[in-house]
């Protein structure tokens, strides 16, 4: 890091390196709704049954006195926290009692995100979190500054992100197919400051939303409600039957025949799913746009009542995914995540801050994934096959799976409604189990293009990823008993990015060997040696004392003893 | 680049663990089966009322237990093999499932070597090297104290000279 980058004028260094400040006054507002909000359960759990039998009317008194509590430990949370920025890190103290402050050194800043909800949104205010990358993954809560004006928090994320960089390596991202539609607009910056000129890369087209029943993101939802509901009717003991449109449903469904009350329920649940899903998708990635800044960064803005903004250092990206659940793929729809040091890895692409294309049509997200790692090969290569052993093991595994699923299954299906039954219920389970092996070895591929290794795998969930040669830190070659039957092996790239480690299913070792000899010349060739095949021997040579010395100048083909290959039997 | 139709896999690392590794691995194992097996003859007491069933049980455990404490040690000790050129750290390990790791020493980012009151017993010390990926340390169990030291010695020389944050 070079000196530091010209801060906006309220955030230079001589003024702030003693000032701590506090979040936004109008915070005061937001603080106490949310705090509610988090407490509403409680607070309709008093309102009800605060009173509990005699006592009647009791409860509301008690409501209002657990509400005063909430609002008061709001308010306290906005007076007791501050924080600073000197000129090299970034300082968040909070907490009254267990007083905590939370340091963050500016150049080891790997991604900002800006988030504001509908609440923050009408005030003007935003919520802005800094990763530093290792921070994020041990779990600790992280440095969030929740309520600066949202001006200042789009300022503060251009300086934090763009402080004394280099200028992006040059011609390293050659403009793609997705025809970048250059528009000189400075970023939204409000003290008019437009250093920061950005190339659009995509935006959300409004067509893309059907892709959105076919992601099942709605489904947690829909089950989530569904359980609470169902509690809520259980607890309160109302009877549901006697009530509105049920009380005409109810004895109706209850005459349909049994089969096609299943169907019905069925496609009503399908139906709500979907569109929960488009809800969600909606609300998530309405206004989604992905942008590339000169500064180096890759932006990401996106949503419809809860704006979210994440910054991404391209000198942080390592690939990209190309993400194709099964429910998608049958629509030709793809998205595409980032593997970049630093991001966090959520459950669910829309969780984490690594989505760069929520679910498109899979030309798109080959041409957005292309487009961000400068070389489009990666997502449009024929991948180079696993091989027939490869296949196989897909197949015995699925059906050695299977198989205690089918009998147990069948067994109790059987004994409850009739052999037939059963037996039906047996075969649709290997039956499934066979389309997933099927489409799982379909599945298996991998190339090494472009100094990326590509590695494709899955079928419920398949993705496709593209990692950098230069993101790969160390292999690991992994062969399971039957994995050395096969003549297999596991090579897993391990890297600091994504989630750490990205596997290339069972492939032949020589393959394997090719594979790391072209991601990094010399590290491996030094240890190679050839042989016709791998020659299995079931005594392994008492040869080489332990204590020898430890460095040799290792002489390929030298030592390199013919029946050393690994030493199990098979 | 290489002769076509030759396979070409990676050889073995070129150095075995101690000695000591196969009672150090069986005592290690022992304790764990003597663990599980307690809180299994407690479940046993719980849940199964039958005595003979109990015996049952609990003599297919103890077969297992010492064909495992038999077996493993031995088959590791054949297995457990590392290296370390000017390049790269390299090992071998596993028994039932295997696997060979590398790691280059220019992304070393911190090399350990801790001995627990059990690898004091056996003067034994294993040596565990990271890097930046939390899905890459490399370690190197039950090496003697003298191969241990030099070992970690030699790594932590060669990864001064690397640049960067290494990831």
């Amino acid at each position: 890091m070079t000196g530091p980058a010209p801060l906006p004028p309220e955030l230079t260094p001589t003024a702030l390196a003693q000032d701590w400040r506090r979040l936004d006054p109008r915070m005061l507002l937001v603080h106490p709704v949310i705090e509610a909000g988090r407490y509403l359960p409680l607070l309709i759990a008093v309102f009800f049954f605060g009173g509990t039998t005699r006592s009647n009317g009791q409860g509301s008194y008690w409501s209002v006195v657990v509400l005063i509590i909430v609002m008061a430990r709001a308010t306290l949370l906005w007076v007791t926290t501050r924080y600073r920025i000197t000129a090299t890190q970034i300082e968040l103290r909070r907490g009254l009692l267990r007083r905590r402050t939370l340091t963050a050194a500016l150049d080891r800043v790997r991604t900002v995100d800006v988030t504001a909800h509908a609440l923050h949104r009408v005030l003007g205010l935003a919520k802005v979190s800094v990763g530093t990358g290792v921070s994020d993954r041990s779990g600790r809560g992280g440095l969030v500054l929740d309520g600066l004006t949202a001006s200042s928090a789009a300022s503060l994320r251009a300086d934090l992100l763009h402080r004394g960089q280099p200028p992006p390596r040059a011609g390293e991202h050659s403009p793609a197919a997705v025809a970048p539609r250059s528009s000189d607009t400075a970023i939204p910056a409000a003290d008019g400051r437009s250093t920061d000129t950005e190339d659009v890369i995509v935006t959300l087209r409004p067509a893309w939303i059907r892709f959105a029943p076919f992601t099942l993101s709605g489904a947690v939802t829909v089950v989530a409600v569904a359980g609470f509901g169902w509690r809520l009717i259980n607890e309160s003991g109302i009877e549901p039957e006697r009530f509105g449109i049920l009380r005409y449903l109810v004895p109706r469904l209850r005459r349909l025949p049994t089969w096609r009350l299943a169907v019905e329920a069925g496609l009503g649940i399908a139906a709500v799913i979907a569109i929960a899903s488009t809800a969600g998708y909606v609300l998530a990635f309405w206004h989604f746009r992905l942008t590339r800044h000169t500064g180096g960064t890759l932006h990401v803005s996106r949503g419809l009542l809860t704006t979210r903004a994440t910054s991404v250092e391209e000198r942080r990206l390592r690939g990209a995914g190309l993400s194709e659940p099964a429910l998608l793929r049958v629509a030709h729809g793809a998205r595409v995540t980032a593997v970049a040091t630093g991001l966090r890895v959520g459950r669910g692409a829309e969780r984490g801050g690594t989505v760069l294309l929520p679910p498109a049509p899979r030309s798109v997200a080959v041409d957005v994934a292309g487009a961000v790692i400068g070389s489009r090969a990666p997502f449009v290569a024929r991948l180079r096959r696993h091989g027939p052993a490869a296949t196989q093991r897909r197949w015995t595994r699925a059906l050695a799976a299977a198989a205690p699923v089918a009998v147990v299954g069948g067994a109790v299906t059987g004994r409850l409604a009739g052999w037939e039954l059963g037996l039906a219920v047996a075969a649709a389970v290997v039956a499934g189990a066979a389309l997933l092996a099927r489409d799982r070895a379909a599945a298996l591929g991998h190339e090494t293009v472009d100094g990326f290794l590509v590695t494709q795998s899955g079928s419920v969930d398949r993705r496709r990823i593209a990692l950098a040669a230069d993101g790969t830190i160390g292999f690991v070659w992994e062969r399971s008993f039957f994995q050395r039957r096969a003549g297999l092996v596991t090579l897993t790239a391990t890297t600091a990015a994504g989630r750490q480690f990205y596997r290339v299913l069972d492939v032949d070792p020589a393959e394997a060997a090719r594979i790391v000899t072209t991601l990094r010349p010399g590290l491996i060739e030094a240890l190679l040696e050839t042989t016709p095949h791998m020659v299995p021997s079931a005594s392994v040579e008492p040869t080489l004392p332990a204590a020898t010395p430890i460095v040799e100048a290792v002489q390929r083909g030298a030592e390199s003893s013919a029946g050393a290959g690994s030493g199990e039997g098979t | 680049m290489k002769p076509a139709g030759a396979a070409t896999d990676l050889r073995e690392p070129r150095h075995r663990v101690s000695r000591r590794a196969v009672p150090y691995w069986t005592v290690k194992a022992l304790g764990r089966w003597i663990v599980g097996g307690a809180i299994g003859a407690l479940l046993l007491m719980v849940f199964v009322p039958d005595t003979g069933w109990r015996i049952g049980v609990a003599s297919v455990v103890a077969v297992i237990a010492v064909i495992h404490l038999v077996v493993m040690p031995r088959w590791r000790f054949a297995v457990h093999r590392w290296e370390l050129t000017d390049i790269a750290v390299y090992t071998q390990s596993g028994w039932f499932a295997q696997e060979r790791r590398i790691a280059p020493i220019s992304r070393v980012q911190t090399v350990d070597r801790e001995r627990g009151p059990l690898e004091q017993l056996f003067g034994l010390a294993n040596v565990t090297v990271t890097t930046a990926s939390a899905a890459g340390p490399v370690r190197i169990e039950a090496l003697d104290l003298a191969t241990a030291a030099e070992l970690v010695e030699r790594v932590t020389s060669t990864a001064e000279i690397s640049e960067g944050d290494a990831t």
